[in-house]
């Protein structure tokens, strides 16, 4: 039995539609990652599956219970940790623990050993009230505030949204170790970079999901011949270009032959190519160009995710 | 599950006491009001400035004034001529011109053997403050009356309050104001925070019913309004001298009543509010305006137009105003209020039953 089963889910707000027609299922014990944009209808998604919001077509089961007839049940064995830091900031650390650990009806002492490796980092600091801490801080406090029931599905929605680059790290961290001890996770960023963490990824962009697989697996899909759902696969290759007029290479650059798609990234720029395109002819093409540099390079997920969207 | 609802109190009542501005103004507010209108906002007529009229100055004319200007209430300017009447009245150096007229003294002696005369003495009023001029025109009567004898003038009694003293026409209104500003704006306020700061979803993806977070959050206000009333009658008692002695328990009784209806109408705006600007708007538009207008508190109902009439008896304030006035005022026991009590605990009951359907547990 999967811990989550979306079939086919949609949810409009008025005329927006939030989430169209979303299927997938996540593995027991599995890291799930949501990948998209602002607005990709992550955090909608989210609201569904811990049972704060009903969906208007479609149903979902988290850890074998229906998300609206059984709702009940689905509280009292998940955790949440929803977009914005949605905890106490009034009240200490320590408090704000304490006040879940009621909530949930359950003694701080009895999950310790879970909520111990993350609280622990946080614990000189428990007398401090909690809308001092800093964003790493407080987003630990609050993934061991979700965990204080020992939940069997954990949602996390952009739990490292203006968190700094090392306490990210750490908090994917955290979570490869609570993957360990057998907790499903769900989770949703906005950053690309972080996809490869998860186990799998499901890249999501207005509503719809636009690809689901391990990351590993996207990636290496962009030189694919079988790219899924498109009419007329076309097998591409990826260079990253640069040059001293990054703006006139942009624009030079997409007349070029062979050039399917070019667009900045970072400091470069990604040039996405058929079979027809031949180096040496580019290089030629654009003579005037001070400063030329081009390599191939392998995508990203980003790169893919741009893919995609085109598509 | 009882030791978790102690943590959920617990934890309402850190709120309330790490808000130490808030819970200050929550707790001075009521002294602050008392110590206002019971003093400073005063109806009552105190320093009348008099000017007396006597063409003939008799002996009993000189007696008359003499004992007006010794009463605490009038303050002699001076005897003045005819035809400066109006020029006193007018500078303000005036409230009252007393008029005695010219053959007072055969007057008084005429209705003492029991004929019909003409009156004795006239007040000309500057009536531009009408409050003044009706209040101070019974004092003066009643000061010029007890010199006359008794059927020369209408018999007039002023029960329960004789003094006509304004704190024991305000301290019921404040009680009234007081216990919804607390509880329903305080606890339509902190749970609408809740939403808006979205904790309130961390809180509704648990096993708790909400009803128990938001009884929980009742609880702290409702002990709050419990000091705030203790203040009350004790400023009342001690300070404003209103006789409370054998009302204590009405009072009491009459008050929790009108409190736990006030933490329900907080519940309720707080079910039909998105953000605490929404909740404080609602409260302040839909509780405290008409509260203000239609309880009786500041203006006498009987004086709305007659398609208003019906108004104000959905007016909770004006039930429990009306109560205390006849608990505190007229000293009655609490089975002279049954009617205004069971009101009330039919507004709760309804109240509370709307807001609790209304509580969603999902976000819409």
């Amino acid at each position: 039995m999967s811990a989550i089963k979306v079939e086919n889910i949609s949810k409009s707000f008025g005329k927006t539609k939030a989430l169209d027609g979303v299927s997938f299922e996540v593995a027991r014990g599995e890291l799930f990652g949501l990948i998209g944009p602002d607005g990709a209808g992550k955090s909608t998604l989210f609201r569904l599956l811990t049972t704060l919001l009903n969906p208007d077509f479609g149903r979902a089961e988290v850890d074998g219970f229906d998300i609206v007839k059984e709702y009940r049940d689905i509280r009292k064995r998940v955790g949440y940790m929803p977009g914005r830091f949605s905890l106490y900031q009034d009240l200490t650390v320590e408090e704000n623990l304490n006040f879940f650990a009621a909530l949930f009806g359950v003694k701080v002492e009895d999950t310790y050993d879970l909520v111990a490796p993350i609280y622990r980092q946080i614990e000189p600091f428990k007398t401090r009230k909690a809308g001092k801490l800093s964003g790493g801080m407080k987003q630990k406090l609050a993934l061991s505030c979700a965990l204080i029931h020992r939940p069997s599905v954990l949602f996390l929605d952009e739990p490292t949204t203006g968190v700094d680059a090392v306490s990210r790290s750490e908090f994917w961290d955290m979570l490869s170790d609570l993957k360990q001890k057998g907790i499903t996770i769900l989770v949703s960023t906005p950053y690309m970079d972080e996809a490869s963490r998860c186990d799998r990824i499901a890249l999501c962009n207005e509503g719809r999901i636009l690809s689901i697989n391990t990351p590993k697996d996207i990636v290496s899909g962009f030189n694919s011949h079988s790219q899924n759902s498109s009419p007329n696969p076309v097998p591409t290759t990826l260079y990253a270009i640069s040059a001293e007029n990054m703006y006139q290479l942009l624009l030079s650059s997409r007349k070029c032959k062979g050039v399917v798609e070019c667009y900045p990234f970072g400091e470069m720029h990604h040039l996405v190519v058929d079979e027809t395109f031949d180096i040496e002819c580019f290089k030629k093409e654009l003579t005037d160009m001070k400063g030329l540099r081009i390599e191939p390079i392998n995508p990203t997920i980003e790169d893919m995710f741009i893919k995609l969207m085109k598509q | 599950m009882k030791n978790n609802f102690l943590s959920f109190v617990k934890k309402e009542s850190l709120h309330i006491l790490r808000d130490v501005r808030t819970m200050m103004i929550v707790l001075l507010i009521p002294v602050v009001l008392m110590i206002l209108f019971g003093f400073a906002i005063s109806t009552e007529v105190n320093n009348l400035d008099v000017a007396v009229v006597a063409p003939n100055r008799t002996e009993s004319v000189r007696q008359t004034v003499d004992r007006l200007s010794r009463n605490p209430y009038f303050t002699l300017i001076d005897y003045i001529d005819n035809n400066d009447i109006d020029k006193v009245l007018r500078s303000g150096k005036a409230n009252v011109v007393v008029l005695f007229d010219e053959d007072y003294d055969k007057l008084l002696a005429q209705r003492s053997e029991g004929i019909d005369t003409k009156p004795a003495v006239q007040f000309i009023f500057d009536a531009s403050n009408t409050n003044l001029a009706q209040t101070g025109a019974i004092y003066l009567q009643n000061a010029i009356a007890t010199e006359h004898s008794q059927q020369e003038m209408l018999n007039m009694h002023l029960l329960y309050n004789p003094q006509m003293k304004s704190a024991y026409n305000f301290v019921p209104g404040i009680m009234g104001l007081i216990f919804i500003l607390i509880c329903a704006m305080m606890t339509s306020i902190s749970i609408v925070r809740e939403k808006e700061v979205g904790t309130m979803e961390v809180l509704l993806v648990s096993p708790v019913r909400p009803i128990k977070i938001i009884l929980a959050k009742m609880i702290p206000y409702f002990v709050i309004s419990c000091i705030n009333l203790v203040t009350i009658l004790l400023i009342a008692r001690y300070l404003l001298y209103i006789p409370l002695d054998g009302v204590w328990g009405g009072v009491i009784v009459m008050s929790i009543v009108y409190l736990l209806l006030s933490l329900a109408l907080g519940l309720f705006i707080s079910t039909v509010s998105s953000s605490q600007v929404v909740a404080l708007l609602v409260s302040a538009m839909v509780l405290l305006l008409p509260m203000m207008m239609l309880s009786g508190m500041l203006f006498p109902l009987e004086n709305l137009p007659m398609i208003l009439k019906p108004l104000p008896n959905i007016v909770p304030a004006r039930w429990y105003i009306d109560a205390i006035r006849k608990l505190m005022i007229m000293g009655l026991p609490l089975s002279a209020v049954m009617k205004e009590l069971i009101i009330l605990v039919i507004m709760a009951f309804v109240l509370m039953g709307i807001s609790l359907k209304n509580f969603k547990d999902k976000l819409e």
